[in-house]
């Protein structure tokens, strides 16, 4: 009774994330400084800047008379290759990362093979895609060859991470009741896992597929083909008109994927 | 029937679940497993499919010792066993048919089960059980659009397809309504009687264990308190497996009960 007596009338606050005080203090007030700091070393020229904005302003205003005709052929062509790019490597790594999910994922798999599996997710998704791009590029030569492999070695590594983490947190008791009626491990996965993991696989599959095509966009800067090269020599040409018709384009396909994802997402629930 | 030898289930982290159990339940027998939360009840059933590999001991099965088989025919016996679970267990994006049948994967071939395509007799048997527990205009909605007492009936199915010799049936009416839970217990206990099956009901519910089945196993502690008839459920005993408690109350009910029932 004395306890509660004591507690009665008493103000109540949450207790704070780190106890010690001086330890609190001393890590807000190291972010501060290091912002402060951070931000000194920031070199800003101002009349670089200055020139720039004309350049900037030139760009901009190139949306507004975008040119598709000059050079729609390149255009075209190179869009085609993108989109051919886009779909090839989605399927191909989607296709590779689902064994190596299922591999990764602790509650399916031994520890040998979730070991290997692991590792080459760390290793797709250690190397960012223009690191592969100009390496396959220099092995495979200028074209959508490299691109292509690159995309799909990407996929790998984004798919099956996400892809392993939703089998690892999926409802266990569901799985077990498969188990119990003496089903071989592939009818286990088929029956088992496959029902609680679709949903995911297909959202993350188109993700993937929008990323992909707008990862497309970029390796053709470093000479993995598709739209980006095409991309890569209006800007060098100074042709900012058909830059932003490519930009455009890029953007109303993207968007047109969202969509499209959003509607299947929809219907898979 | 079932045979259960000094079996013995320590876990990694040192608790001693089940303390050499031994229990006899011969064909055809209901029987229900009580015993406070962790007493190892759970524990028990799953040893016996081998969900949870015992530590120590042995599971006879008819003529077959379970704990030393190889996956192969751990998987083969496993179909002689049929499971019915708490909250149900069903794939819940897959049909009811299909959740029936996933009860005849041990019998099946991959590319069979792959494609669903079931032989005619498992479809047509399918069937039949799913009208013995009223369901059958049900067979082509997801599970998850059933409600509890719906879902446990095609559990039942499911493990009855594969027309085991045992069923291990873990808290069937844990989240059902007092109502519902009588007809899924009284459901259980017509099939088994149908079929001459032996069962563990594993419950937590007192009187509804001693309205339906012929014998009580208490167990505290992972280790057996009580082993009788549910008569035999006096407060004296009740208070050796739960702890002390007024327990006139839930006995008194239980009479109260079995004349409404009536």
């Amino acid at each position: 009774m004395s306890e509660l007596n004591i507690l009665i009338g008493k103000k109540w606050k949450k207790p704070p994330f780190i106890q010690r005080v001086w330890l609190r203090w001393l890590l807000i007030m190291g972010f501060f400084a290091y912002l402060i700091a951070a931000y000194m070393t920031i070199d800003v020229n101002w009349a670089r800047v200055y020139e720039g904005l004309e350049r900037g302003k030139q760009f901009v205003l190139a949306f507004t008379s975008p040119d598709f005709a000059s050079r729609s052929t390149d255009i075209w062509g190179g869009m085609f290759e993108s989109i051919v790019m886009t779909v090839a490597a989605s399927v191909v790594g989607i296709t590779i990362s689902i064994p190596i999910a299922l591999g990764a994922a602790r509650n399916v798999a031994p520890l040998p093979v979730y070991l290997i599996c692991r590792s080459i997710i760390a290793i797709s998704r250690a190397l960012q895609e223009i690191i592969v791009a100009i390496l396959l590029v220099a092995i495979f030569g200028f074209g959508p060859l490299a691109g292509f492999i690159t995309l799909s070695f990407a996929t790998i590594g984004f798919l099956s991470k996400l892809l392993a983490e939703d089998i690892e947190s999926m409802d266990r008791v569901q799985a077990e009741a498969i188990k119990a009626s003496g089903a071989r491990w592939t009818q286990w996965i088929n029956y088992g896992v496959q029902p609680q993991v679709m949903p995911r696989l297909i959202g993350l599959s188109m993700y993937r597929l929008d990323i992909n095509f707008r990862e497309s966009a970029i390796l053709g800067l470093v000479g993995a083909g598709g739209i980006g090269a095409t991309l890569n020599t209006a800007f060098d040409r100074y042709e900012y008109d058909t830059a932003a018709a490519i930009l455009l384009i890029i953007i109303v396909i993207v968007m047109a994927l969202e969509y499209l994802s959003g509607v299947i997402r929809a219907r898979v629930q | 029937m079932l045979r259960l030898e000094k079996l013995v289930k320590t876990y990694k982290t040192g608790d001693m679940a089940l303390k050499a159990v031994d229990l006899v339940v011969p064909q055809g027998q209901v029987m229900a497993l009580i015993g406070p939360s962790g007493a190892g009840k759970s524990t028990l059933i799953r040893c016996i499919n081998r969900l949870v590999e015992p530590t120590s001991g042995q599971v006879h099965l008819g003529e077959v010792e379970l704990t030393g088989l190889s996956s192969g025919a751990l998987r083969r016996e496993r179909r002689r066993m049929g499971m019915i679970f708490q909250e149900y267990a069903l794939v819940e994006r897959l049909s009811v048919m299909e959740n029936v049948l996933s009860g005849r994967l041990g019998y099946v071939g991959f590319w069979r089960s792959f494609l669903r395509r079931f032989p005619q007799s498992d479809v047509d048997e399918a069937f039949r059980l799913l009208d013995r527990v009223g369901l059958a205009h049900m067979a082509d909605k997801r599970a998850d659009e059933l409600s509890g007492g719906q879902r446990q009936r095609v559990g039942i199915c499911r493990a009855l397809i594969q027309n085991p010799a045992l069923l291990l049936v873990d808290e069937p009416t844990a989240s059902l309504d007092p109502k519902t839970s009588r007809q899924i217990m009284r459901l259980i206990c017509e099939l088994c009687k149908e079929r001459e099956l032996a069962a563990i009901i594993n419950i937590h519910d007192v009187a509804l264990a001693q309205m339906f089945v012929q014998r009580v196993i208490g167990l505290r502690l992972g280790a057996v308190e009580f082993d009788g008839a549910p008569e035999g459920l006096t407060p004296d005993v009740l208070t050796s497996i739960y702890g002390e408690e007024d327990w006139e109350a839930t006995i008194e009910k239980v009479d109260d009960d079995e004349v409404a029932a009536e």
